[in-house]
């Protein structure tokens, strides 16, 4: 079949789009109330769960089992009380003494053991590194249904991974085809190889600036704000700025065979300094993605089974899309160069 | 041979800059002036990050109008008449050398008018050695790109405005280096403290020669 790897694109982004919308989040914990505890005091708490089945319980147990942990110092609770799937009730007697100010919760029961780190703060408490105790008994969980990972401060914004990031790989992917293609065009001076440089910066800029706008949504839900300084955003913006300036350099010399010259140099010099800027940048600056500052990460041994069998597609997908994106755009650019010279 | 004809474009550049002294002149007054505006906006500056920092952005801007007239005074006939006496790679290599000594001078410069206006405060105490490091490997940093950037815009009409625009988002990481380096000093830390920031910088230096030379002989092929 000739265009195989189009009709394998739009498949895969057809099966991305379903199955990464419809998928549903695993059981989490999203909330506890209050959020400050008195030490030396025996605290009534809430907790919320977000997906979750607390009434479903291993034969041999009445209700989940519940704990809170402050640096390897666990605390039992007592008086677990079920309200429904999402809520439980408990209360904790919390000692004067404790190695941290700030407390995970742990709830325990037939789906699995779910965690909401830093939960709790406790106010007053008198530092003692020295406590420390074996966890209580945990359930590794039954369930084995397919979803996405229930991760604090990301929640149902998770399927995002699926369009956010593939857009600047097939952005990079699309600049290394231009910078390969000037390089073509500068040995030979052909200029067919400028039209497809030209054109891969257009594309590129076009999945760059999708980049933008998934990725400053996303940063509005997760960190607030809809642009936060950080140095994967300020990576992103200079690329896109540089390849701006590409356009620029290009509209502003007006014969075409020294246009193109000149492109290709400005593109070549650009490409080198700017991978160098991008591996350079995140040594100099904390960043505020995956894997840095605490942040929830995505990296290789994290990426989670569920996320990876539609994320892989995902990234396939994309960069499929736009070589295809990319073929259009040369040929009918080629086709409006022919009625001009005929 | 490459050498010869290097050491004769630099006497070259020399020569035409001594004969001309409005250009050296406007050089040193534009970097005098933006220095004393800073200092009427600020009076004195006691943060030794906002002092390193404003240094920095006032020495980018001022290389950026010296470097951008490089390519400008040499007209078309000229580059022609260069081109059958010398190799291209001369030419860039030349002119990168100047305008490195030409910045290195600026810098002393800016310098010295800074701290007399702006407060010498924050050079209390600093890593002497390691601060002229830094000034040095970011005058030829400077000097690097914007040659080369210079080469570039020189093919379109609006030579500044298209160097400001092509340069900036290229600069970047060798300003931020930069002003990581220059802090590392000022603060008084002892070298191994600096030594990504040296890697990162002479590594750069390195990146940008090699490119101007392999890539300029196409820039200037007619």
């Amino acid at each position: 079949m000739k265009n195989w790897w189009k009709y394998l694109s739009v498949a895969l982004l057809l099966y991305v789009i379903v199955v990464s919308l419809n998928t549903p989040l695993g059981p989490g914990l999203t909330a506890v109330s209050p959020e400050n505890l008195n030490t030396g005091e025996n605290s009534e708490i809430k907790v919320i769960g977000y997906n979750t089945h607390f009434r479903n319980n291993p034969p041999d147990m009445q209700h989940p089992g519940v704990w809170l942990e402050s640096d390897g110092f666990h605390l039992t609770c007592n008086n677990v009380e079920v309200i429904d799937d999402q809520e439980l009730h408990f209360s904790v007697e919390v000692p004067d003494e404790l190695p941290s100010k700030s407390l995970h919760v742990f709830v325990s029961y037939d789906e699995g053991t779910f965690m909401l780190p830093n939960a709790f703060r406790a106010e007053q408490s008198v530092k003692n590194d020295q406590l420390k105790n074996e966890a209580p008994e945990s359930f590794s969980g039954s369930v084995t249904a397919f979803y996405f990972p229930n991760r604090e401060i990301l929640r149902e914004s998770i399927r995002n991974l699926m369009f956010h990031v593939p857009m600047w790989f097939t952005m990079m992917l699309l600049m290394t085809i231009s910078v390969v293609y000037s390089i073509k065009y500068l040995s030979g001076l052909n200029p067919d190889h400028d039209l497809i440089a030209r054109q891969a910066v257009n594309v590129g800029l076009l999945f760059g600036i999708l980049g933008l706008l998934t990725g400053s949504l996303w940063a509005r839900f997760t960190w607030g704000q809809w642009w936060v300084s950080d140095t994967k955003l300020n990576g992103a913006a200079i690329t896109t700025l540089i390849y701006f300036a590409y356009t620029i350099l290009r509209g502003s010399i007006n014969e075409e065979q020294n246009k193109a010259r000149v492109a290709a140099v400005y593109n070549v010099f650009a490409y080198v300094i700017l991978i160098v800027l991008l591996m350079v940048l995140p040594r100099l600056t904390d960043s505020l993605h995956p894997g840095n500052g605490g942040n929830p990460a995505f990296s290789s041994y994290d990426l989670d089974n569920a996320l990876r069998t539609v994320f892989y597609p995902a990234v396939l997908g994309w960069m499929g899309i736009s070589l295809w994106i990319l073929q259009l755009r040369n040929r009918t650019e080629r086709i409006k160069q022919q009625i001009e010279n005929a | 041979m490459l050498i010869r004809e290097i050491g004769v474009l630099i006497r070259k550049e020399f020569d035409l800059e001594i004969r001309n002294k409005v250009a050296i002149g406007g050089i040193l007054l534009y970097v005098v002036t933006t220095v004393f505006l800073c200092y009427l906006s600020f009076r004195e500056l006691q943060d030794t990050t906002v002092w390193n920092t404003l240094f920095w952005v006032i020495l980018l801007f001022s290389a950026l109008n010296t470097i951008s007239k490089s390519f400008q005074t040499e007209s078309r006939y000229r580059l022609l008449y260069l081109y059958t006496l010398v190799s291209p790679a001369a030419v860039i290599l030349s002119k990168m050398i100047y305008n490195i000594l030409l910045m290195g001078i600026t810098a002393l410069v800016t310098l010295l008018f800074y701290s007399l206006f702006l407060g010498t405060s924050p050079l209390e105490g600093a890593n002497a050695g390691m601060y002229l490091v830094a000034l040095l490997l970011g005058c030829a940093g400077f000097a690097g790109i914007f040659t080369m950037i210079a080469a570039i815009a020189a093919k379109t009409g609006n030579q500044l405005g298209i160097m400001a625009i092509l340069g900036f988002p290229l600069i970047l990481p060798l300003l931020l280096t930069l002003i990581g380096l220059s802090g590392i000093a000022l603060r008084g830390l002892p070298w191994e403290y600096g030594t990504t920031e040296l890697l990162i910088l002479t590594g750069l230096n390195i990146l940008i020669a090699a490119l101007s030379y392999i890539l300029f002989p196409y820039l200037w092929r007619e």
